[in-house]
């Protein structure tokens, strides 16, 4: 178990370099995306607005305030559950260069083969902890489809951002398929007897 | 209009519905925190410890720079428990929470989350059609109002079953079924949290006893010693799983387990889960027959 310090955008072999269980922190920029966003890109075919190369995503929606100038302050910043995202692993890496996707919870298992074959990773949030995160994002940078408020795509400059946890890496293993694997032993073996 | 009365007991009804959503979502209650506490006591797990320790962080910044725990602002639920000498009818305090859901949505502003089942347009103040839900409960004899603000996430919410078993499955089968629910759900409804079971009753009922079992203090036990006694059976169970803090592993895989019954029909044994994430928000207002309000963080 490493710690890893990555300034994001990064390249394939930075993320390859990286094992289920360890941890990373994020300096850099950040591109926040969410279900909408995504729907938009590969279902309705449009181009994004801002470059994902090389980019780590992350599964959010903001709570922000207009500032006067047209910017946006951050109010609150978190994660949602990223299972629901998981069919666009493949075209993220493979079309369009995205290294990293962070969110809560996990992709479903069969995100493992696109993240293997094109060479990303899931990193896993701490979920719920929006107050800690809102205060890692120094600023909001750029903000393409406002029409889909609050899931835009967001381009935010980030420090210390994390921790995060190689859940899922680009060999094939996921932290949640162990546990779940371990848990469904457990049930069996020596839960089931108990109830 | 109704008379002078009736304005003030709305007028403080709607504050407190305003005040009760921003607060609740900043300042998570101490059973709460103590609960967290113990978790990180006692886990082990190098990963799960790690989460812990942010989770700990994330309640502290969101004391000190007084913002949001988690981002996701919720449906909000209320649950009003009306006594029967309180001087404002029910459907004035439900006008007077909308109001205030609606209030605190957009002058703090908070995050509006609902929109149209079907269309999926946003209203952008988090209220709409049924929405805030109001739970009632009527006290006889008494005066006063106390409502609970319970503005509960979708990552949680989401992760919510019901099962119709047969009376012939008995309890066992009520057993595996919540264990086999927190198993699956794994990291995500933000574990470690509370998960409320609700037994008995009918499908509808089922899921809100379920529900109001969430909304319960970290500590409380049923009533009943047969159900107390599941209660903590189920808990032992579930952190013998070893899913742990946001489904990475670990020995925490819930804080607490809370079960409301209801009794049933002869061939009905139903049973729903409802998953509260770690960060439970939950605040009460109890209002006086005079309109004076006080707050309880830990009610």
């Amino acid at each position: 178990m490493a710690h890893h310090e990555l300034t994001f955008p990064t390249d394939e072999a930075a993320v390859r370099a990286l094992e289920a269980g360890d941890t990373v922190t994020i300096q850099g920029h950040i591109i926040g995306i969410r279900d909408a966003t995504q729907i938009r890109i590969f279902d309705q075919g449009r181009e994004p607005p801002m470059s994902l190369e090389g980019g780590a995503l992350l599964h959010t929606a903001p709570n922000v305030r207009k500032l006067a100038d047209g910017r946006y302050e951050p109010l609150s910043i978190g994660t949602t559950t990223s299972a629901r995202m998981s069919r666009f692993t493949e075209p993220l890496i493979r079309d369009h260069g995205a290294r990293a996707i962070m969110g809560k919870g996990g992709l479903l298992p069969e995100a493992l083969g696109p993240l293997q074959e094109h060479g990303g990773v899931y990193l896993a949030i701490v979920g719920g902890a929006a107050a800690l995160q809102t205060t890692q994002i120094v600023e909001i940078e750029q903000v393409e489809w406002e029409d889909l408020m609050p899931e835009c795509l967001w381009r935010f400059r980030v420090c210390d951002f994390g921790p995060l946890i190689v859940a899922m890496d680009a060999h094939g293993r996921s932290l949640y398929e162990d546990v779940q694997a371990e848990a469904r032993r457990r049930i069996d073996e020596t839960l089931s007897a108990k109830i | 209009m109704g008379t002078a009365t009736e304005r003030t007991l709305r007028q403080a009804v709607e504050d407190a519905a305003a005040e009760l959503y921003v607060w609740s979502l900043k300042d998570i209650p101490s059973d709460l925190r103590d609960a967290l506490g113990a978790a990180l006591e006692r886990e082990t797990h190098k990963v799960g410890r790690r989460i812990l320790e942010t989770i700990h962080t994330n309640v502290a910044v969101a004391d000190e720079g007084n913002r949001l725990v988690c981002q996701d602002t919720g449906i909000a639920v209320y649950y009003a428990r009306v006594g029967e000498r309180f001087p404002l009818h029910p459907a004035r305090i439900e006008e007077a929470l909308r109001e205030g859901t609606r209030r605190a949505t957009l002058d703090h502003p908070l995050r509006s989350n609902t929109v149209h089942t079907l269309t999926r347009k946003p209203t952008g103040d988090n209220t709409g059609h049924r929405i805030p839900h109001v739970h009632w409960e009527f006290v006889p004899d008494w005066d006063g109002l106390d409502i609970k603000c319970v503005p509960k996430g979708s990552g949680s919410e989401n992760m919510s079953f019901l099962k119709m078993l047969v009376p012939a499955d008995g309890v066992k089968a009520v057993k595996r079924f919540v264990l086999d629910s927190i198993v699956g759900a794994g990291g995500k409804p933000c574990p470690p949290g509370i998960v409320g079971v609700g037994i008995g009753g009918s499908a509808d009922l089922a899921m809100h006893l379920a529900k109001e079992a969430i909304a319960r203090p970290v500590g409380t036990h049923n009533p009943d010693p047969d159900v107390a006694r599941l209660e903590r059976e189920l808990c032992d169970l579930l952190n013998e799983t070893g899913v742990g803090p946001m489904g990475l592993g670990g020995d925490t895989t819930v804080l607490s387990v809370h079960v409301e019954q209801a009794h049933t029909h002869i061939t009905l044994n139903p049973v729903a889960v409802n998953y509260q994430c770690w960060a439970a928000r939950r605040a009460t207002a109890h209002v006086s027959a005079g309109g004076e309000v006080a707050m309880d963080r830990d009610a």
